[in-house]
């Protein structure tokens, strides 16, 4: 468990836009009537992003106002799922994977990218743009190490291809998301080692032959698979 | 090696279209209608008669988890819930499926929802998987759209996919702490019984699968379950995608047959352990909830990545994620960032895990530096005996077996470092942990 507080600092108010509340109106439809708590991460996800990207106490009572929840069932929420961001954060809140998989693949080095060029953790720059944070598996493992800035996975990366990342969106510039090398997503770096036959996609519109698979390793090499 | 057209996930790596028109080039929604017109009994046959176990990590077997959902229904709307939360460290699968390959799961969950007479599917999509949860909802809608699913489809089976998302939560994984948070609530596992199938989702009988569970049986119904049992072997049936990340060439998914040795899936398809083979000093098959396999003629030299393989080698297949170290890795502190992640993602609700897992990580850190005595190490495995099997949920069990692993077979290299430690102590000799200074 982490501890997670309200910040300190509050803003007086809170509404959702009619936007927002028409969409929420929304995700409350997609569960059986009277089930409308279902909808209280979606609804306090689109509340962070109307407050430019974190919780302020008030939208969490604005959502189980709207909900009908006791706004301790929603605080709870807000303080359990770690998404949530309970502080202002920067416009670009970049997301660190430093488990292991991307431990042994070298997060330490892009934690030192983030401090020299962002700060300590969970400390937003003078300018608003960046603060950065430790998180728990992306679920990316196979493309560490990686961060998400955002919505955007950031993957294979190094402290160059970090700082240039950080350097791009200070400037403006929309980096390139995904694999920062050269790689099909999650295929093997120089190409993928399966899925070479080409008449797998020749549109037949069938899944495979029936029956009793071919035996292992006669595959790859048998001229008659064409 | 797995033949080219023996694949179920043909666009793994996202080289061809993931649309409605792709995914039917390649075989998706092709005779649908009739597999559902052979009844709900054949549909759970079949799959039964496949040997397809649960991909998501526990490896219960699919039909036989299916046909205890109710054949009657007492009233109440039969719900099935897809599991998408993965966040198991190591495995990054089901998300190549969601944004490469969504019809699969499409076409899988109105399969699986006629097996179980659910006309209504929710999926759980972790909260960080934005983008892959757009593509999987512009798949969804383009089979609403193709009248695929739905109301009065062409299908003659009314169901209804609806995606939701998680907000960074690992136990959200866990299938009643699932239920608990689409309920809207925190996501506290439920004790068992009742079970879901009985009282579920919203307190109706509900199953929860896996992605590539559920993603698989298309293919099973359509090409037969004497197909997927062919391959691999015997209670360790049809393929799997691996994860094969940490310290070798080439890091990569790969879908490969159940039972392909260890050796043979890294080397085949990611170009070998950094180093060679000689270099490799341990792997973790199944995620980083499974015990480690240490280097080894009768180790990982001779793991066969099935479930009885894992077994025999005492860890387990888990969700199939390979992490691999060399020997360079530090693996006390490999070890002690695993515990750490389960200190984070404890849901605090059982007194052993909440306060046991933050113990395990400072007695494990201060270790990694040697800062310990060496009659903790016995008590470090007396703490994880003690958490293990006293939880609510598995959580507790997957966080103690890394630990217990790491002690099994590294237990000289600890000892090491506390020797390496003691030997350069300072006059003040904080040695003691009651005056040491909390790893925190």
């Amino acid at each position: 468990m982490s501890v997670r507080r309200l910040a300190e600092k509050q803003p007086a108010s809170f509404a959702f836009t009619a936007e927002n509340l028409s969409w929420a109106k929304t995700q409350i439809a997609k569960y059986p009537e009277g089930r409308q708590q279902s909808a209280v991460i979606p609804i306090l996800w689109r509340a962070q992003e109307q407050c430019g990207g974190w919780l302020p106490q008030k939208a969490i009572e604005a959502t189980a106002d709207l909900l009908g929840m006791a706004r301790i069932r929603v605080l709870e929420i807000a303080t359990f799922y770690t998404m949530f961001n309970l502080a202002p954060v920067g416009r670009f809140h970049v997301q660190l994977c430093g488990t292991t998989p991307c431990m042994l693949r070298g997060s330490e080095d892009l934690k030192k990218v983030c401090r020299r060029m962002i700060g300590e953790e969970n400390h937003v720059t003078a300018d608003g743009a960046f603060s950065w944070i430790e998180v728990e598996c992306l679920g990316a493992c196979v493309n560490a190490p990686m961060l998400q800035i955002n919505a955007d996975y950031y993957e294979d990366l190094t402290p160059e291809s970090l700082t240039r990342i950080i350097n791009d969106l200070s400037t403006g510039r929309r980096p390139k998301r995904g694999p920062q090398i050269d790689r099909i997503n999650s295929a093997p770096i120089g190409g993928p080692t399966t899925l070479t036959d080409l008449a797998l996609f020749a549109g037949n519109g069938k899944s495979g032959e029936t029956g009793a698979p071919t035996a292992p390793n006669d595959q790859a090499t048998d001229p008659r698979r064409n | 090696m797995l033949a080219d057209k023996d694949r179920i996930f043909k666009n793994l790596y996202g080289q061809h279209d993931w649309g409605l028109d792709g995914a039917r080039r390649r075989g998706a929604w092709d005779g649908t209608k009739d597999i559902l017109a052979r009844g709900r009994d054949a549909i759970i046959n079949e799959v039964k008669a496949s040997g397809q176990r649960g991909r998501g990590g526990a490896g219960f077997a699919t039909g036989l988890k299916w046909s205890f959902m109710p054949k009657q229904s007492d009233g109440r709307p039969h719900y099935l819930v897809i599991n998408a939360d993965e966040s198991e460290p190591g495995t990054c699968k089901d998300r190549e499926i969601m944004r490469h390959d969504p019809h699969l799961l499409v076409e899988g969950c109105l399969i699986a929802g006629c097996a179980m007479a659910a006309n209504t599917c929710y999926i759980y999509v972790r909260g960080e998987f934005i983008r892959e949860r757009e593509r999987l909802e512009a798949a969804i809608q383009q089979a609403y759209d193709a009248k695929l699913i739905g109301k009065n489809n062409i299908h003659g089976f009314d169901f209804d996919i609806i995606v939701h998302h998680g907000a960074g939560a690992y136990i959200c994984g866990e299938e009643t702490a699932l239920l608990e948070s689409l309920e809207g609530k925190k996501g506290l596992p439920r004790l068992k019984p009742p079970f879901p199938a009985n009282m579920g989702l919203y307190g109706c009988p509900t199953t929860v699968n896996n992605v590539e569970t559920i993603a698989q049986v298309p293919d099973i119904m359509r090409r037969g379950a004497a197909w997927f049992a062919g391959i691999g072997r015997p209670n360790n049936t049809g393929t799997k995608l691996y994860c094969i990340s940490g310290h070798v060439e080439r890091p990569c998914n790969v879908e490969e047959t159940m039972g392909i040795p260890l050796r043979e899936l890294i080397e085949r398809h990611s170009g070998g352990v950094r180093g060679g083979w000689d270099n490799l000093l341990a792997v973790i098959p199944g995620g980083s909830s499974m015990p480690m396999v240490p280097a080894g003629a009768d180790q990982a030299d001779t793991l066969l990545m099935d479930f009885d393989g894992c077994r025999e080698k005492k860890s387990a297949l888990g969700t199939a994620a390979v992490i691999v170290m060399d020997k360079t890795a530090d693996i006390v502190r490999a070890m002690a960032r695993i515990s750490y992640f389960y200190k984070h993602e404890s849901c605090g609700q059982c007194t052993p895990c909440r306060e046991g897992m933050g113990w395990m990580w400072r007695v494990l850190t201060r270790m990694s530096e040697g800062r310990a005595h060496k009659r903790e190490i016995d008590l470090l495995w007396d703490v994880t005996t003690q958490i293990e099997g006293h939880t609510i949920c598995a959580f507790g069990d997957g966080a103690a077996w890394p630990v217990q692993g790491l002690l099994r077979h590294f237990r000289p290299e600890i000892e090491k470092r506390i020797d390496q430690y003691t030997a350069n102590v300072d006059s003040t000799g904080v040695l003691d942990p009651a005056v040491a200074e909390a790893a925190e």
